[in-house]
């Protein structure tokens, strides 16, 4: 795997800022707001935006992490398993709007098991999406995000991935991992 | 991810303790799944899953079929009382037959030890061990296991002791593989006709008398006395075998150890190897045991499910 940066840190924060104000033009005082963070890594972003919430006049927004492994309709057709990750939402989502929080959206596959996964917790009034990177076009289903960091061009066999640093978690840049076998 | 390094679960002994760590860890999250107001996940939704129970079973049987219902698998039942074992099938005909209606998964309970393993080797298909005979419960070992973790951590070098009908009991077997595969010291503990000749020789040690066993134990066992697989007599009577060896509060308290954890994998015999103050008391997971049950058994199935290939879309038109 080579690997090289797509977005600097310094890029990133100012994205997550813009993402954070985005949320409270949308969502108000966030009263009627749930945001669920997409395990394993949306649920950094998740508090990343949370922290970033809490300076700008926002603290304790309701939230949540949901671990989507036994929804995801690629079980027993991956090379290997995915492991579970733990599942943590303490609030009832029904009649909530939820907005979904993850780091990079690729086919839009985990996305789709999300919405499956959490119809357990209760009827969302309306559920939106928020990713800090697109990767365009490589969609396999109708899914589009409404906040969106940065868009991102990228081979199939590639991964890009966001890193974080340090807790509470400051973002380190984006980078893109070449597959050394030239694709998928 | 890790996956299990075998493709049937037929008894703890062919287990290693990475599986044992991932199936625990898979299980937790089930137990998770399970305590939702929605109890159920899509995971195993193309497949089918055959519960075969040639020997009786209310827990075990009712666990599994929770389990396969609440990872959407399709589930067919079969009791050996009402199928064609008794017009003379072999068990293999039998299975073969089961299979060829597309079935993924068997689940079986059977008398004759060994028959999940016979079975692995006959057909083509994943064998889940439900019981065979007196030899091995993996999935009861299983549960008990976890039952324990989830009360006192790590298992390292804590002291179990089953006690009771060590010689007709799979749970037993099972129990004493899994229990030293997490590093546990297992004691047994009955009476001398029930407890076979040679056990020294899997590495626990054995107790006759329950008052010294209950004093140094962080977890007994109690198994019930299996009348159904005892065909001579192996002690004098039930009232004087519960006077040796059943387990009551004024026991327990002698022995002094009030975190001593106190489980029965059941159907419990009240009153003959556990008094009801002690089954129904604070130190007593017994229904913790049949919750965790469940969770456990869909971890196995999950994982076991995850190990086999989706067979190829069958090369027919779908439009003429």
């Amino acid at each position: 795997m080579k690997s090289r940066a797509l977005l600097t840190a310094r890029s990133m924060e100012i994205t997550l800022h813009r993402l954070a104000c985005q949320l409270i033009e949308n969502h108000g005082d966030f009263s009627e707001t749930v945001l669920i963070g997409l395990q394993p890594r949306g649920s950094v972003v998740l508090q990343r935006l949370l922290a970033l919430l809490e300076s700008m006049g926002h603290p304790g927004v309701a939230s949540g992490v949901l671990d989507i492994t036994f929804f995801r309709d690629d079980f027993r057709r991956r090379e290997a398993p995915l492991e579970p990750s733990k599942t943590k939402i303490e609030v009832l989502l029904e009649g909530k709007k939820v907005v979904f929080v993850d780091d990079v959206l690729f086919t839009g596959r985990s996305v789709r098991s999300a919405m499956d996964a959490v119809q357990s917790f209760g009827r969302p009034a309306e559920i939106e999406l928020l990713v800090l990177i697109d990767r365009r076009f490589s969609r396999e289903l109708p899914i589009q995000p409404d906040y969106l960091g940065q868009q991102v061009d990228s081979l199939a066999g590639d991964r890009v991935a966001v890193e974080w640093e340090g807790a509470p978690p400051q973002c380190n840049g984006v980078y893109l991992l070449k597959s050394t076998h030239g694709g998928a | 991810m890790a996956e299990l390094s075998v493709a049937h679960l037929l008894g703890i002994k062919y287990l290693n303790r990475d599986d044992l760590e991932l199936i625990f860890e898979t299980a937790a999250q089930f137990k998770q799944v399970i305590n939702r107001p929605i109890k159920k996940v899509p995971s195993l939704r193309d497949i089918t899953v055959a519960n075969l129970f040639f020997e009786n079973s209310t827990r075990t049987r009712l666990s599994f079929e929770l389990a396969e219902k609440r990872l959407s698998a399709d589930v067919v039942n079969f009791s050996a009382s009402s199928s064609s074992v008794s017009k003379g099938e072999t068990l293999v005909d039998t299975v073969n037959n089961i299979l060829s209606m597309k079935v993924d998964m068997v689940v079986m309970r059977h008398p004759h030890p060994g028959a999940a393993f016979f079975l692995s080797r006959a057909v083509n298909s994943v064998i889940i061990n439900a019981g065979d005979g007196a030899h091995e419960h993996p999935t009861q070992a299983l549960l008990d296991a976890f039952s324990m973790r989830e009360k006192l951590g790590d298992l390292q070098g804590k002291r179990v002791a089953i006690v009771g009908d060590i010689l007709h009991s799979r749970v037993a077997l099972s129990n004493i593989l899994c229990l030293q595969k997490l590093g546990a010291q297992v004691e047994v503990c009955g009476p001398t006709t029930l407890i076979p000749k040679y056990i020294e020789s899997l590495g626990v040690s054995v107790s006759y008398d329950l008052d010294h066993t209950l004093a140094h134990s962080d977890v007994i066992n109690m198994l019930r006395v299996q009348h159904e697989r005892q065909h001579l007599r192996y002690f004098p009577g039930v009232r004087e075998y519960s006077q040796q060896f059943g387990l009551t509060r004024a026991r327990l308290e002698q022995a002094g150890h009030p975190d001593q954890v106190i489980m029965h994998p059941g159907p419990m015999n009240r009153g003959v190897e556990i008094s009801s103050d002690v089954a129904d008391g604070p130190q007593s997971i017994i229904l913790n045991q049949v919750e965790n049950g469940v969770a456990l058994r869909m971890a196995v199935l999950y994982l076991l499910a995850a190990k086999q290939e989706v067979p190829a879309p069958a090369e027919t038109p779908l439009s003429v």
